[in-house]
């Protein structure tokens, strides 16, 4: 395919999602019709946009904006040439502008402004697209100043904890060191989300931007991406990236002609939710099983191989250039309460128009359900929605008015977390799902704690019990009291959360507890 | 990191009973991994991504490579559900069993795939072609139900669409 500046520039995305519904077979059959119709196209691989309902979404750039078609099978290539996509032309997938789609043009993106917009690894297209203008901002300031920006942004670590990502940075940056790291937390493991694997396939740039600012910010010279295995396409997408920073001088020694150093790695985990916790996380980087630490110490003064480590998560880490580019308050005047900024919210599951939507906190998970995500794909009422993964709690109708920020989930024994939504219709049977988070926890236990490697297989007999009608109060009792054992008796947040999800179904959807004489009569 | 080097004595140790062929393989990633910061699992990803797992054998091999014990190299690859000690099948078929995708029907998808296939998970059929193994989260929570196969992901998966994915790879190599 010959590139000149007046081909036409065809949008393909190599989102793994998309190619999970066949953008591979799409791309290859438009340049293949191109080929065979001696057009000249030049085809972009773009990160996705988001409106998973739509991939694989094809766009085109004309004068007027790009014209998005979805979702486009391999099959529906010829029509589309018929119909003269190449400059917009009409035909039964024509979506419009694409920024006029309204589940975009509702969306405050500031994190991922440049998803489906950019070649993903292309170090120009970024520049050209407000790239590396943090970084621009981070060199001209002091390390203390980059963190006073972090801090005053309001940033909370978007992975789950929600802890203040500009306290920890100054604990790492106050801590006297020869050697500190910064580590990326990439272990995306709670079902329902799927954000970080958008940003490092869709513009691992700014994640690597955000990286480095971190190391100026706290004195570190080497960073870690920790990303899972279950996510090949990312890691491609990351290792060309690295790459393409590396050689535009962005890593490496001397970064952009300044007195900074930053070389960057990304390691793959294999296959153990629990490396998602940050103390787990730095066991498996070091070769080790992925076992929880105590804390204290913190990993922000003694964390990988005993040095000062800034553990973040990708959405974090994405979301510091902007912050530095356009100054803290820009970031800050977006959200609510304590939650300040945007929140990427990925809606999942049984929806119709599941895709990521990024919006300042404060929607209600019932505007999110219905006026994004336009209701149940199945058509059926959405009886329960899980937030925030598979420790998160199971949500009735009852509650979808609650708003959609921190502090405002955790007063109704929800979580946000890393702002996953799952959601279920009438045919979910909530016993079974209270079952299978207790079977996930045995599972994906590292075994540390007794009440979260044993408690955990108890707790799926218990349930099996009460589904099955033995001493079904007494077995009611004997999984709340477990559920408490596991609540106080956990280090980390995998035992410590697993009886969210399980109280919550008991608590919202006691009927499908209830013994089965009585459940077939009702 | 400040391990004091004692060297591992090899009282006993068993021979080096791998064919030579996954020795030398071993020996590459071993001689090209064995220096970075946090070793162990990059050589074991290496390991396992050009023999398709880590062989009982090549454990030894490793521990004295990094100057700790068989049972810590064992422990690791143990842990992580993603090493596997034993061959598989020419495929890895993985089904995500998670909430997203239970929403869509995950649990009758799973039941049709260990049926049609004739095995349960971590197990491999009988001709060579498929090794079934679970997965929590492929990140593809929108497209839900998903599978993937080796390194490809599938989404919206229904009984035919799995159908007709295993008789085009039963017919691959």
């Amino acid at each position: 395919m010959s590139i000149t500046s007046n081909s036409i520039r065809v949008y393909v995305p190599r989102d793994a999602s998309a190619l999970s519904l066949g953008a591979e077979q799409t791309a290859k059959a438009i340049a293949a019709e191109a080929a065979h119709l001696a057009v000249e196209i030049q085809i972009v691989r773009n990160g996705s946009r988001g409106l998973f309902w739509l991939e694989p979404m094809v766009e085109i750039e004309t004068p007027e904006g790009r014209v998005a078609y979805g979702p486009v099978q391999a099959s529906d290539v010829a029509s589309l040439f018929a119909a003269d996509f190449l400059h917009g032309g009409n035909h039964d997938l024509s979506l419009g502008l694409t920024e006029e789609i309204p589940y975009l043009k509702r969306q405050q993106r500031l994190t991922f402004a440049r998803v489906g917009i950019t070649d993903p690894v292309s170090v120009e297209d970024y520049g050209a697209h407000g790239g590396f203008r943090g970084l621009a901002a981070a060199l001209k300031i002091s390390s203390a100043d980059i963190v006073q920006q972090v801090t005053d942004s309001g940033l909370r670590g978007r992975g789950g904890a929600a802890f203040p990502a500009g306290i920890k940075w100054k604990t790492v940056f106050g801590a006297p060191a020869e050697q500190k790291y910064i580590v990326c937390n990439a272990d995306e493991g709670d079902s329902g989300t799927y954000a970080d694997r958008m940003i490092m396939e869709g513009d691992p740039l700014v994640l690597i931007e955000g990286m480095i600012i971190a190391g100026i910010a706290v004195g570190a010279t080497q960073g870690y991406i920790y990303l899972r295995s279950e996510y090949p396409q990312a890691f491609r997408a990351l290792n060309e990236a690295i790459l393409a920073a590396k050689n535009a001088g962005y890593l490496g020694t001397g970064i952009c002609g300044s007195v900074h150093d930053f070389e960057l790695e990304v390691r793959l985990g294999a296959g153990a939710y629990i490396c998602g916790e940050e103390t787990s996380l730095l066991e498996s980087l070091e070769g080790k099983r992925g076992q929880v630490r105590f804390k204290p110490p913190l990993p922000a003064l003694k964390g990988l191989f005993g040095k000062p480590t800034a553990v973040n998560n990708v959405i974090t880490l994405a979301s510091v250039p902007i912050i530095l580019d356009k100054g803290a308050e820009f970031y800050r005047d977006f959200g609510m309460g304590r939650s300040r900024g945007t929140l990427p919210f990925q809606l999942a599951g049984n929806l119709k128009h599941a895709g990521l939507v990024e919006c300042a906190f404060g929607l209600t998970l019932r505007e999110v359900l219905y006026d994004f995500g336009g209701g149940s794909a199945t058509g059926k009422p959405i009886r329960a929605v899980q937030v925030g993964g598979p420790l998160g709690a199971y949500m009735p109708e009852s509650q979808f008015d609650t708003p959609l920020d921190y502090e405002a989930l955790a007063a109704v024994g929800a979580m946000l977390g890393h702002g996953g939504i799952v959601a279920f219709d009438d045919s979910v049977d909530m016993a079974q799902q209270a079952r299978y988070a207790m079977e996930f926890c045995a599972i994906e236990s590292c075994g540390k704690c007794t009440p979260c490697r044993i408690g955990s297989i108890r707790g799926v007999e218990v349930i099996d019990r009460i589904v099955a009608d033995q001493d079904h109060a007494k077995n009611i009792a004997l999984l709340r009291d477990l559920c408490d054992t596991l609540l106080a008796g956990s280090l980390c947040a995998l035992g410590g959360m697993v009886p969210f999800p399980v109280t919550s179904a008991l608590n919202h959807f006691a009927e499908d507890f209830e013994p089965r004489a009585l459940r077939a009569a009702s | 990191m400040a391990r004091p080097v004692i060297p591992i004595q090899l009282r006993n140790e068993p021979e080096n009973n791998l064919p030579p062929d996954q020795s030398a393989t071993v020996a590459d990633v071993l001689h090209r991994l064995k220096g970075v910061p946090g070793a162990l699992l990059p050589i074991l990803h290496g390991v396992q991504d050009a023999l398709g797992y880590v062989p009982p054998d090549a454990v030894h091999l490793i521990a004295v490579a990094l100057n700790i014990s068989r049972a810590e190299v064992h422990g690791v690859i143990s842990f992580y559900h993603h090493f596997r000690s034993k061959p598989v099948a020419r495929h890895m078929l993985y089904v995500c069993r998670a909430e997203a995708c239970q929403s869509m029907g995950a649990v009758a998808l799973e039941a049709h795939a260990k049926k049609i296939l004739g095995i349960d998970f971590h197990e491999s059929t009988a001709d060579g072609a498929i090794t079934l193994e679970p997965v929590y989260c492929l990140g593809n929570c929108a497209c839900s139900p998903a599978v993937m196969l080796d390194q490809e992901l599938h989404g919206r998966m229904t009984v035919e669409k799995f159908d007709s994915l295993i008789r085009a790879t039963r017919q691959t190599a």
